[in-house]
């Protein structure tokens, strides 16, 4: 808990208070306002500087506005600049002085120091007052066409500055037209940036015209403008470049000479010792090769040495930032780097921060080669000083034991870690071992045999009390002195503060009185009682429940308390792939860094235009509710598109239904749930270096031959659509509601295509090559599920809405069309399911 | 792009304070301080230099004991913003010469025209010193370098060592001499970080060696220099793995992981003669970053040892032998190492005749630590120390204890043997000889010998 704040506004004592100061600051500035004696400049910079220092620990100074503005006539710079810093900081709380500053920042414009112009100019812009935006139409139109790029750079962020105050003055005086011609003629490297700032920000933010934002949009991510700044990437200075390879990370190449060219083109930006543009070079590189695995995988390992490198140069927040993204990398693709872990040892003078970054990625790329050397590397850390870091290895080191087949020796380790009877290691193994036994009920015997030998007053931490006793009343027939240490434990009801605590011990005294009956009956009796007499409404239900369901019969009570258990396989990962994938699309922001995609830490307004996030959760209901789905299909949908899919996706083999829920309810309540990421993540995306195979045109013949797919070539299309379709989310919802099916197919999908859609963003980018847009997604391998709509040529009103759902291990696809214009739905399923097949097709 | 910029003293004074967009409430350098302040308190942790308050994200770094915060309501990407931080506080102190608390408040004005032409409503313009220099016009105030505790990994170059300048590190830029001449100089300094991990007997576990080359130009005209390195230096370790000592050490093969460069370096006969070419900006810049983890000989070699020594009690024998030749010493080495929570008292002895060395036991942090002023290279230096406990040890005393952890800097020594061959400025007239100064240093990242 942070204490609170010691005061509103406390400026330290040395700090003046301010009122009488800025008073008698007024007073000698109003004297020197006319002023022109010598030195005169020197006195006014003593008092500007004062003003300004005031203003910077938070003293209000804007009384002394009309005197600030009296001695702003000056022709000495630094002067000005103080002048136009102080202007900028009060203009907006008293528009009505501001005015006075127009007459001389307007006339400071046209002054023949192109550096004044351009100050004056971006003062003028600063202002933020809307009554004064007429103003500033004239000034930034000339600014634009000024000579000096300096005074061009500033216009450009004068024209986003207006757009800010005033749209439609923005609109009106048509400068984004401006903007755009300069960008894409202006000979010098920043005005082009500035530009580029300016017009991707005001098509991003622009509602009010949505289709021709939307145009716009994609007019800055077309091949002309892209291959144009392309060419000039070496004019930028790196803060433009990064600007410009951001750009390009959200291009869709026409084909795959185009990827290489733009590849070999900023090959050499790998090496740029500025991290953020390695880093943005790198996502460009990842985004461009999302549909080609082979290259894809490439791409990894070339990234690999100049992300290490950052890591170890610049500061420890610079490196904190790169190794954030090293650990998404990480985490998709744990293969790739299994001979890499020493890197990802701890260092000693490390921030813990980044030592636990490093101990996820030792843990995922843990594998049979390398775990020997990775564990005994933790259980070094296991008695570090540092307890957080000390308490993640032990951790770490049980993550990597459910992950792997061969325990054994990592066992043993735990199993150490109880002998050093440091108390926050005893908790952290015992929590650990607790799973261990879920997983691998075969260890019991070596396990119990150390935990029994554990004086339950070592263990005081309510996670490892619980797993403490839940080990004491499952395995009570192995442990001779259980219900003697449960009893002790019911005597001590009272104290036992963590609720969580009290629930299994009503549970463990349940197991415990089933497997060993006459020695446990007081203690059950005991701890019903307290169990009754609990504040705790949980604690009180379960206690009654147990109660009632022993006067009702013993045996079904046993039954209910203490069925049979199938071990886990896998534990519930706590990341949905679909979270993921979207923030890996979000690569090279702060959405790495926190482990969220945007839409989860960002409001709205600060969104880009291309966040459906949320809307497609809205889409997906709305779209039931208006579906006259009967409720089983409904339940499915629901189900694909809320990705709790994981049950599908890791019960492959031995499927014994949803893991959790396997197990009885008191496990539950550790909320537990260990994520097991290589497990649960094939990583499809790079993983099948032999997929290349697939694309060649021999193999698609032999699949054909065997009828393994690839539908016979539907008829040519006659239909038009509309490449540049758009459709805002709110409008599809509404017309998906109100607009019955009026085609639903099945087809199967080319084996080809299976394999390359490894994301759904490998789709949705061909689909969009074929007019055909994505409005959401969602599902995850190998249930993938697509909004899609298109538009015909000729009718503007005439839209096709597309659900796609396909399933990637059967090769199945389910197709819902619903259309303003039935009549040429059939058409358009043709053309459709002719795209389709033709994706992943080399 | 960024909503504001400031810059915060320790005690979480505003010491400059720039609103570029207004979209982010007041307050947000006091949400930030104490955010800082008092991250999960409890247990100690240090704030991550990236977080979100409210929808606000607060990236910031440290530099010299101050906060650069810069407060962003979109998703920016973390490491641009990182980057432009410490490029402001590195433009800042090359105009100021040195970079603190003092110098920041006595320059104020002239930190808000930098930051004026550095950002321009959120997005990052320029942080070249060479560029804003036309656009700047405040003199800086320069403060007492001398009275200044030494900041960065240059500054050791200040004490000691005659042949350094010692004033040449903390000179501004921009400012001209009293005499009114600029010194023709330029700096190349040749920083490697060393990471080495001992196991407990002895064996190297992990090694690397983290190095830059930086460079400081004082140089009028912006000539063209060129910067030789070691001509059999090779980069990238094909095929074998990372980790591969089989490799002979014996040739003088320098190879480089990995490596990156400035922008303002050309690299069109790197290949050929590992040269660089390029034309030095003013201020402060890495030439180029680069990585290692071919072997190497480790500068110390540190041996330690615990054993129980009766009831309640326990000897550490602490040995470090420095590797390097006697011509080189090392300066400011501490020695750390925890001791079992338990320990009450530690009573040390430090070999016969040892001079400025001194020791220390930290009750409150359960470790003890070991200062020596200077090592000469190929010396041998001992600490026993004498521990007592409270309580009976369980057994396994070095699981309680160590790991030992080592500081040191080493000047005019570099491990990885990468070299400048030689530093060559293009001549404008006969007469024109510019100093030029080539130091090497090698500091402890992280030295570890486990126990």
């Amino acid at each position: 808990m942070a204490p609170p704040l010691p005061s509103q506004r406390s400026p330290s004592p040395s700090q003046p208070s301010g009122r009488s100061e800025v008073s008698d600051l007024k007073l000698q500035l109003r004297q020197l306002a006319g002023s022109r004696a010598p030195g005169a400049d020197d006195s006014k910079r003593d008092l500007f500087k004062r003003v300004i220092s005031y203003m910077t620990v938070g003293i209000d100074v804007s009384s002394a506005f009309s005197e600030m503005v009296m001695c702003s006539a000056t022709s000495d710079i630094v002067l000005k600049k103080m002048c136009y810093l102080y202007v900028g900081n009060y203009a907006r709380c008293n528009p009505d002085l501001a005015l006075l500053t127009i007459n001389f920042l307007q006339k400071d414009c046209r002054d023949e120091d192109p550096m004044i112009r351009g100050l004056a100019l971006r003062s003028l812009c600063s202002l933020r007052v809307p009554n004064l935006v007429e103003y500033l139409v004239a000034p930034l139109a000339a600014g634009l066409k000024d000579g000096s790029p300096y005074v061009r750079t500033v216009a450009a962020m004068g024209v986003l500055k207006l757009y800010h105050i005033s749209a439609a003055t923005c609109f009106d005086s048509d400068f984004p037209a401006t903007l755009k011609s300069l960008m894409l003629s202006d000979p010098d490297a920043q005005v082009v940036a500035n530009c580029l700032h300016a017009l991707q920000e005001i098509w991003n933010l622009e509602a009010n015209n949505p289709e021709e934002a939307s145009r716009e949009r994609e007019a800055l991510l077309s091949k002309l403008v892209i291959f144009y700044l392309l060419n000039r990437i070496k004019e930028f200075n790196e803060w433009a470049q990064c600007l410009v390879l951001e750009i390009v990370s959200k291009y869709i190449p026409a084909d795959s000479n185009e990827i290489f060219d733009i590849m070999n083109l900023l090959e050499d930006r790998l090496q740029h010792a500025n991290g953020a543009v390695v880093l943005a070079t790198i996502k460009v590189f990842l985004h461009l090769t999302m549909s080609m695995t082979d290259v894809h995988q490439q791409v990894y390992e070339r990234i690999k040495a100049p992300l290490l490198t950052l890591v170890g140069s610049g500061s420890s927040e610079q490196s904190y930032a790169v190794l954030s993204h090293l650990h998404l990398l990480v985490m998709r693709a744990p293969m790739l780097f299994s001979t890499d872990y020493k890197h990802f040892y701890c260092q000693f003078s490390e921030p813990s921060y980044v030592k636990k970054l490093k101990l996820e990625m030792l843990t995922a790329i843990a594998n049979e080669s390398n775990t020997y050397e990775i564990v005994t590397e933790l259980c070094e850390y296991a008695g570090n000083v540092d307890v957080p870091i000390a308490r993640e290895s032990i951790r770490a080191v049980g993550k990597i034991a459910l992950q792997q087949y061969d325990v054994n020796a990592i066992v043993d380790r735990l199993l150490q870690f109880l002998e050093m009877e440091k108390d926050y290691v005893t908790a952290e193994t015992l929590v650990l071992v607790k799973d261990l036994l879920r997983k691998y009920p075969q260890w019991s015997h070596d396990c119990i045999a150390v935990v029994g030998n554990i004086s339950s007053k070592n263990v005081q931490e309510p996670k490892a009390k619980a797993a403490h006793i839940w080990m004491l009343g499952e395995y009570s027939q192995d442990m001779l002195d259980a219900p003697y240490i449960l009893e002790s434990l019911v005597e001590n009801w009272d104290d036992e503060h963590a609720p969580e605590v009290r629930l299994h011990l009503l549970t463990a005294v349940m197991k415990c009185f089933f497997r060993r009956p006459p020695e446990t009956q007081k203690a059950l009796g005991a701890a019903l009682a307290a169990g009754l007499a609990d504040s705790h409404q949980d604690v009180h239900d379960r206690a009654l429940f147990y109660y009632r369901l022993l006067q009702y019969d013993v045996s079904v009570a046993e039954r209910v308390v203490n069925p049979p258990k199938q071990a886990v396989s896998v534990f519930a990962d706590t990341q949905s792939s679909e979270i993921k994938d979207r923030i890996f699309d979000e690569f090279n922001t702060l959405s790495v860094v926190y482990q969220k995609p945007s839409y989860m830490f960002t409001d709205k307004e600060h969104r880009g235009p291309f966040e459906f996030s949320e809307e497609l959760g809205n889409l997906s209901l709305g779209a039931e509710s208006a579906d006259n789905a009967v409720p089983a299909q409904r339940y499915e949908e629901n189900d694909l598109l809320l990705s709790t899919s994981e049950k599908e996706e890791n019960g492959g083999p031995p499927n014994n239904g949803s893991p959790v829920s396997a197990y009885s309810a008191p496990s539950d309540y550790y909320g537990s749930s260990i994520s097991v990421n290589s497990q649960t993540q094939p990583e499809t995306a790079i993983s099948i270096p032999g997929l290349s195979a697939y694309t060649s045109p021999a193999t698609l013949a032999i699949d054909d031959l065997l009828g393994l797919g690839v539908p016979s070539a539907p008829a040519p299309p006659t239909l038009k659509l509309n490449p540049k379709a758009v459709l805002d989310p709110g409008t599809f919802q509404r017309k998906w509601g109100q607009l019955a099916i009026s085609l639903s197919q099945e087809c199967s999908m080319s084996p080809q295509g299976i394999a390359a859609l490894t994301a759904p963003q490998a789709l949705i980018r061909h689909m969009q090559g074929h007019s055909i847009q994505c409005i959401a997604s969602g599902g995850q391998s190998p249930n993938f599920k697509f909004f899609f709509f298109a538009q015909k040529l000729d009718g503007l009103s005439a839209f096709f809405l597309v659900e796609c759902i396909i399933n990637s291990s059967s090769g199945k696809t389910q197709i819902k069309v619903k259309a303003d214009d039935g009549s040429a739905s059939e058409a358009f399923s043709a053309m459709f399911q002719s795209a389709l097949s033709k994706f992943g097709a080399p | 792009m960024i909503s504001q910029f400031f810059v915060l003293s320790q005690r979480g004074d505003n010491i400059v304070f720039r609103d570029y967009r207004g979209e982010v409430q007041k307050g947000s350098a006091e949400i930030f301080f104490r955010k800082v302040k008092f991250w999960k308190g409890d247990e100690g942790e240090e704030a991550p230099p990236v977080f979100n308050v409210d929808g606000v994200n607060y990236i910031h770094v440290k530099v010299a004991g101050l906060f650069f915060v810069a407060t962003a309501r979109v998703n920016v990407s973390p490491s641009l913003v990182l980057e432009l931080l410490q490029r402001i506080a590195r433009v800042i102190k090359d105009y100021l010469g040195v970079l603190n608390e003092d110098s920041l408040r006595k320059n104020f004005v002239l930190v808000y025209e930098l930051l004026d032409e550095v950002i321009d409503f959120g997005y990052p313009q320029t942080t070249s010193t060479e560029v804003l220099k036309l656009y700047v016009f405040n003199e800086p105030i320069m403060v007492d370098a001398a009275r200044m505790p030494p900041l960065g990994p240059a500054a050791m170059f200040m004490q000691g060592t005659k042949r350094m300048p010692g004033t040449a590190v903390t000179k501004s830029v921009v400012a001209n001499e009293p005499g009114g001449k600029k010194r023709e100089e330029i700096f190349v300094d040749i920083i490697e970080k060393i990471s080495v991990t001992f196991s407990s007997s002895g064996y190297i576990l992990t090694s690397e060696i983290d190095g830059t080359i930086q460079m400081k130009s004082y140089l009028s005209g912006n000539p063209e220099i060129r910067l030789a390195l070691n001509e059999d230096l090779s980069i990238g370790r094909s095929g074998a793995s990372v980790y591969d000592y089989r490799s002979s050490t014996g040739g003088g093969l320098v190879i480089l992981d990995d490596c990156n460069f400035h922008e303002s370096v050309h690299l069109d006969s790197f290949d050929m003669d590992r040269t660089l070419a390029l034309i030095p900006p003013d201020g402060e810049f890495s030439v180029m970053n680069y990585r290692m983890t071919q072997e190497f000989k480790p500068p110390f070699r540190v041996n330690a040892f615990i054993e129980e020594a009766g009831p309640l009690k326990a000897e550490v024998i602490l040995k470090i032998r420095a590797d390097f030749s006697p011509s080189v010493t090392a300066n400011t080495i501490a020695v750390q190492m925890p001791v079992p929570t338990y320990t009450t008292r530690v009573s040390f002895e430090l070999e016969p005749g040892a001079v400025g060395q001194t020791t220390d036991f930290k009750e409150g942090m359960k470790r003890f630590e070991w200062c020596l002023k200077k090592i000469v290279g190929g010396s041998e230096h001992t600490l026993h120390a004498k521990l007592t406990f409270s309580q009976e040890s369980h057994g396994n005393l070095t699981r309680e204890a160590g790991p030992v952890n080592m500081n040191f800097t080493i000047p005019m020594y570099n491990a990885s043997r990468l070299m400048v061959r030689y530093l060559h400025i293009a001549k404008k007239s006969k007469t024109y000889n510019p100093y030029r100064w080539v130091r090497y240093v090698t500091q402890a990242n992280s030295y570890v010998a486990r126990l």
